[in-house]
């Protein structure tokens, strides 16, 4: 180990031959879950973000494939059920997919065939963070990304609830919540996102948030020229801005492409919930595993009042007979 | 590709049509979006389907397969009739002010000449009208009712844009925007470039569709330019190395051709190959093909070939007939006449149409010896695996034997691109088991045979006994002697004609280039269009600087292009006649007033002067044809013809089926089907998430296609009571096969001559070997009929017949 990793600016560079000591520390951690006092990090690192450019995209599933190579995840062989997605639905091993909508604009009676990437977008304002009751099972970065700490994780499920885009999916064997880590561990020593290395036609490009809204506001202008007027950038504000954004042909109808949300929130259930004091007794057996660098910091005592945890399984509840509620498009 | 994937992002309109390039060529697509984005290209796409490169096109238009010749005629049309043609261009080179012989001509369909009897033409008239000094007549005046011009005007008036709506099916409206968007790059400083693949070689008259673009091209002045062209996507990653190195059964390495049975020597085999210029003073290059030819003779035969024994010429096998394409093997095959197939790197029980006849051809082999790193359905045809491979095994003889053999990534060499780069790679992985490199295999089997041959003797040894190998290790060539004999050496000093006082190439070293090829034995060379590739100065092909002085996409210092590291074949038209570049924006070379000189090689004689010496430099004429004089089977224009299965009548002529030339063997004449009782048209294609039968044996690709499906349109579903993601049996005139459904908004009914032309799509991943689940492929249900001039099998358009199927298991 040498020098410390840069900050990566770019999917296509490769990594240099010494190994690089990571870039992502723990003090880099600005929110933990069930957690109040995160010390002030030290340093601010610049904020990351990929984005994905759907007018680009021809739905190759190369970031599929990325994603399960590069996190070696074992998806499922489903069957064909009669569409282009497989597997069928995010599941703890597949943390990406294609969703392919087909679109008959009743505007210029053109039929469109929308292909979306989805994924985590990891928000600057995470619901899935918020909602956690187990201390140090999500984190997030001042470089914006939010990571799931499987070894902290006790498979509640409340961070699904908490997500306003319907993204971590719980394992049935593990036990724990899984989702897109924004490659936080290639980032951390200089590299982008594996889905973004893979794409063939740069339809996903990864550097700083500020670089990348310039990319999509020149790809917007060439959307423009094209004759898609509503053509705009997905970053949405409610949820504080996104470090994974889209360029939409339709940026006035998200929910086109496969029931992307219009203006995705935090449940107020989990807004109201008086987060970072919550923990949760039960989150000690997965504690008790954490062994982690992280589990330094993150481990605190658990507790958490009869109130807060009536809310959250109210929360629960209410999300489980309508888990697709927010995503019809 | 005359010009190379990086040279897309210099065009300002991309035409995919007979291919589908997002999809099946995902890497290179890249420039396309490159394209859109820094210069604002468009991108038009014509496919049957709505796919996924239709999903980022500007511009989308249906067509029904296998009419795609109708749809090209009626643009070639269109830019006459608006006066969207590049005169200049065209006027000086092409071969538009030729005059053509009197009678030529066509009617009902037909050109003049044709035996029905015989399925060929008798292709004399063919032929422009020569002087008495042999050269052609002309008429820069285009008055002339003969000359190639006017005669393309008149074989081109039928098809107005109903004509080709009610043929291709095509709505009128959107078809005439495509017309102008094309036309409009007739300007000087607007280029368009067309990207197509097996959706037009795969048609009985592929050769005509991919002619119709070329000729297009060719009118509105964009070959040999920096963002035009006319591109062929290779399918796999090294067939243009196939095609290159003369794999194709009449063919010899650097496009030259086995001699026939007929021509028994090496003088009556030269004799039509003198390629004398039609023009005076244009270069015809093939009139090197002596050099060539000698000089891939001695690295045949090194020492053994001499002046007195023809260079070896005798040792090359003659043809008795056209050629042993794959369809002409498998029925010979079908009829006991083959003992033995070596299937090298290849799967045709899943790859070569009608599979019924494909397993019984290989049932009747004594011996089957497959090379391969996979598990392919071909080595294990005789097991059965249920409805997936339904066969009697007990009832078949054949001997089948297995050579693990190293895959791509396992193994050193040049992939050649469809840009004709030839890319040296390194081994990122050891073999596993006992798996060899190819070269290994095959050395050890001819050094077997040559010593069969030593010890027993036998028919004609000299060709064996003789063969030139002396290598390291005679066991294990390596890769890089393979490639510096492809490269070629001189084999004596070799001095300059016109100054014999200086020495170009040592005796013993590496040639430079096939310029200093010689046809007196004194230079050899395995492969002449690769001289250069593996030169004194060490592997061209391992080159990786991407410098590109010109910011014009050439890298002439990446890898190594052939011919001479050229980027963009025939670059000498992308000047005007005084040698000025087109659009001065997109400079790639120019006559500086001594010499032709810029960001490629030129594909001209340095010192060639503008305004006499024309860019075509391969033909005798110095320009590309309009017309093709009789090098075409099937006709000097593209006419339109009906696939050989088809719901509509050839609109010409009621009476003929499918290309009038194609070969066609009596049996499979039989077993086509007709609209009657097949109502359907069916097309075969790849996904992006599988290559070829590769991926299937990879659990990830698996996992992202998991399983054979086949696409139909909302209306078809409708119809015949199918739901989505429910299993149909679809079957032809030769064999069925079952699947799950897609059922999508975007294939539609097209619209033929007032009637619905239902279309299935039918995808090629699957079979019984790998990690997918068990599936079919097309080649259960296509016909057994190819090209008429290559015989490329028709897998592009054909008629099936669709029902709901009961779930697997299931009694049906």
């Amino acid at each position: 180990m040498s020098e410390r990793a840069p900050e990566p600016v770019t999917a296509a560079a490769n990594p240099p031959l010494q190994p690089l000591a990571s870039n992502l520390l723990p003090s880099d951690v600005i929110r933990v879950s069930a957690t109040s006092d995160v010390p002030a990090p030290e340093r601010e690192l610049t904020p990351v973000a990929k984005l994905i450019d759907v007018s680009k995209c021809i739905g190759c599933k190369a970031c599929q494939s990325a994603c399960i190579e590069w996190n070696d995840t074992h998806p499922d062989l489903e069957e064909n059920v009669g569409v282009y997605e497989n597997p069928h639905d995010l599941t703890p091993d597949m943390f990406t997919l294609m969703r392919f909508t087909e679109y008959e604009n009743p505007v210029t009676n053109e039929f469109e065939w929308l292909i979306r990437k989805d994924g985590c977008m990891h928000c600057a304002d995470p619901g899935c963070l918020k909602a956690c009751p187990a201390p140090g099972a999500i984190v997030q970065y001042s470089n914006g990304i939010v990571d799931f700490i499987s070894d902290n994780c006790i498979g509640c499920g409340y961070c699904v609830a908490g997500c306003p885009f319907n993204i971590p999916r719980i394992s049935k064997t593990a036990h724990v919540s899984k989702k897109c880590t924004l490659c936080s561990d290639r980032v951390a020593v200089g590299q982008g996102p594996a889905c973004a290395k893979a794409c063939p036609t740069k339809a996903i490009s990864f550097g700083t948030k500020e670089d990348m809204v310039t990319l999509a506001n020149e790809r917007v202008e060439d959307l423009k020229s094209r004759g898609y007027d509503h053509a705009g950038l997905y970053d949405p504000q409610g949820v504080g801005g996104t470090h994974v954004m889209y360029v939409l042909h339709h940026a006035d109808q998200p929910s086109l492409y496969s029931g992307l949300p219009d203006d995705p929130r935090i449940s107020p259930v989990v807004r109201g919930w008086k987060g970072p004091a919550k923990t949760v007794g039960l989150a000690v057996a997965g504690l008790a595993a954490a062994g982690a660098v992280l589990h330094g910091i993150f481990a605190r005592p658990n507790e958490v009042t009869a109130h807060e945890e009536g809310e959250a399984e109210e929360l629960v509840t209410h999300r489980n007979h309508a888990p697709q509620g927010d995503r019809e498009a | 590709m005359t010009n190379a994937w990086t040279d897309i992002k210099n065009t300002d309109l991309v035409i995919v049509m007979g291919g589908n390039a997002a999809e099946a060529h995902p890497c290179g697509f890249k420039w396309v979006t490159e394209a859109k984005h820094h210069r604002g290209a468009r991108l038009i796409v014509v496919d049957p389907r709505f796919n996924r490169t239709a999903s980022v096109a500007d511009v989308y238009a249906p067509i029904r397969p296998g009419s795609d010749i109708a749809f090209l005629m009626g643009a070639i049309r269109y830019c006459i009739e608006n006066d969207k043609v590049q005169w200049d261009y065209v006027k000086n080179y092409t071969n538009a002010t030729y005059l053509v012989n009197p009678e030529f001509g066509w009617a009902d369909g037909l050109f003049n000449g044709y035996d029905e009897e015989k399925r060929d033409y008798d292709r004399t008239a063919w032929e422009y009208q020569l002087n008495e000094d042999g050269t052609v007549k002309t008429d820069p005046t285009l008055t002339d009712p003969r000359c190639v011009w006017n005669l393309l005007k008149e074989h081109v008036a039928a098809y107005t844009p109903e004509f080709v709506e009610n043929i291709c099916g095509t709505p009128r409206d959107r078809y005439l925007k495509i017309c102008e968007m094309i036309g409009a790059t007739s300007a000087r400083d607007k280029v368009m470039t067309s990207l197509y693949a097996l959706g037009w070689t795969q048609h009985s008259k592929g050769a005509q569709n991919i002619r119709g673009m070329a000729m297009l091209q060719l009118i509105l002045g964009n070959v040999g330019l920096p963002g035009g062209g006319v591109n062929a996507l290779r399918g796999h990653s090294n067939i243009q190395g196939l095609t290159d190195i003369g794999l194709l059964s009449n063919s010899l390495p650097g496009y030259m051709n086995l001699a026939t049975e007929k021509e028994t020597d090496y003088a009556t085999y030269m004799s039509t190959r003198g390629n004398k210029p039609l023009v005076p003073g244009q270069t015809s290059y093939w009139q090197n093909t002596p050099k060539f030819m000698v000089s891939f003779l001695k690295a045949m035969w090194g020492s053994a070939a001499t002046k007195e024994n023809d260079w070896g010429f005798d040792w090359l096998p003659k043809l008795d007939v056209p050629y042993y394409d794959i369809l002409r093997m498998f029925d010979m095959m079908s009829r006991g006449e083959v003992n033995l197939y070596f299937c090298q790197g290849f799967n045709p029980l899943l790859s070569f149409p009608n599979r019924a006849k494909v397993t019984e051809g290989l049932s009747k082999l004594k011996l089957l010896v497959t090379i391969d790193p996979l598990q392919t359905e071909t080595a294990h045809f005789w097991e059965n695996h249920g409805i997936y491979n339904e066969v009697d095994s007990a009832k078949i003889m054949t001997e089948v034997l297995q050579l693990p053999a190293t895959c791509f990534a396992e193994d050193e060499g040049a992939t050649v691109n469809s840009g004709r780069w030839l890319q040296w790679h390194w081994p990122g992985a050891t073999p596993p088991g006992d798996a060899k490199h190819d070269t290994w295999i095959l050395a050890n089997i001819f050094l077997r045979v040559r010593e069969l041959y030593r010890k027993e003797g036998g028919v004609c040894p000299d060709p064996i006994l003789n063969l030139a190998w002396d290598y390291k290790d005679p066991y294990e060539p390596e890769p890089a002697e393979l490639a510096q004999e492809m490269n070629g050496r001189a084999l004596q000093t070799l001095y300059d004609p016109t100054d014999p006082t200086k020495v170009l190439v040592e005796a013993g070293k590496l040639l430079p280039n096939f310029g200093v090829m010689r046809d007196d034995g004194s230079t050899m060379a395995g492969c002449w269009i690769y001289a250069g590739s593996w030169t004194e100065d060490g592997n061209m092909m391992a080159r990786r600087d991407n410098s590109d002085p010109g910011e014009i996409g050439t890298y002439l210092n990446w890898t190594f292009a052939w011919p001479a590291n050229r980027r963009i074949l025939y670059n000498r038209a992308s000047c005007d006649l005084e040698g000025k570049p087109w659009d001065p924006a997109r400079k790639l070379i120019e006559w500086n007033g001594e010499r032709w000189a810029g960001f490629d090689v030129p594909d001209i004689a340095v010192t060639a002067k503008p305004e006499t010496v024309m860019p075509f430099i391969m033909t005798p004429e110095g320009t590309a044809r309009l017309f093709a004089r009789k090098l075409m089977r099937d006709g000097p224009f593209p006419i339109h013809m009906e696939p050989f299965e088809s719901p509509v009548e050839n609109p010409f002529n009621a009476k003929l089926r499918g290309n009038p030339v194609a070969r066609i063997f009596p049996h499979d004449l039989e077993q086509l089907g007709t609209s009657g009782d097949f109502p359907f048209v069916a097309t075969s294609y790849r996904l992006t998430e599988h290559f070829h039968f590769w991926t299937k044996h990879s659990r990830v690709n698996a996992v992202l296609q998991p399983e054979f499906f086949v696409e139909i349109s909302e209306e078809l579903a409708a119809e015949r009571g199918i739901t989505k993601g429910g299993r149909v049996r679809v079957w032809s005139a030769r064999g069925e096969v079952w699947a799950k459904a897609v059922v999508t908004k975007r294939i539609r009914p097209l619209i033929c001559n007032g009637k619905p032309v239902h279309v299935v799509g039918i995808p090629l991943h699957w079979g019984f070997m790998g990690a997918a689940r068990k599936g079919f492929g097309p080649n259960s249900l296509t016909p057994f009929v190819g090209d008429a001039n290559i015989d490329t099998p028709e897998f592009k358009a054909f008629l099936v017949n669709i029902e709901p199927a009961a779930e697997e298991g299931a009694s049906a």
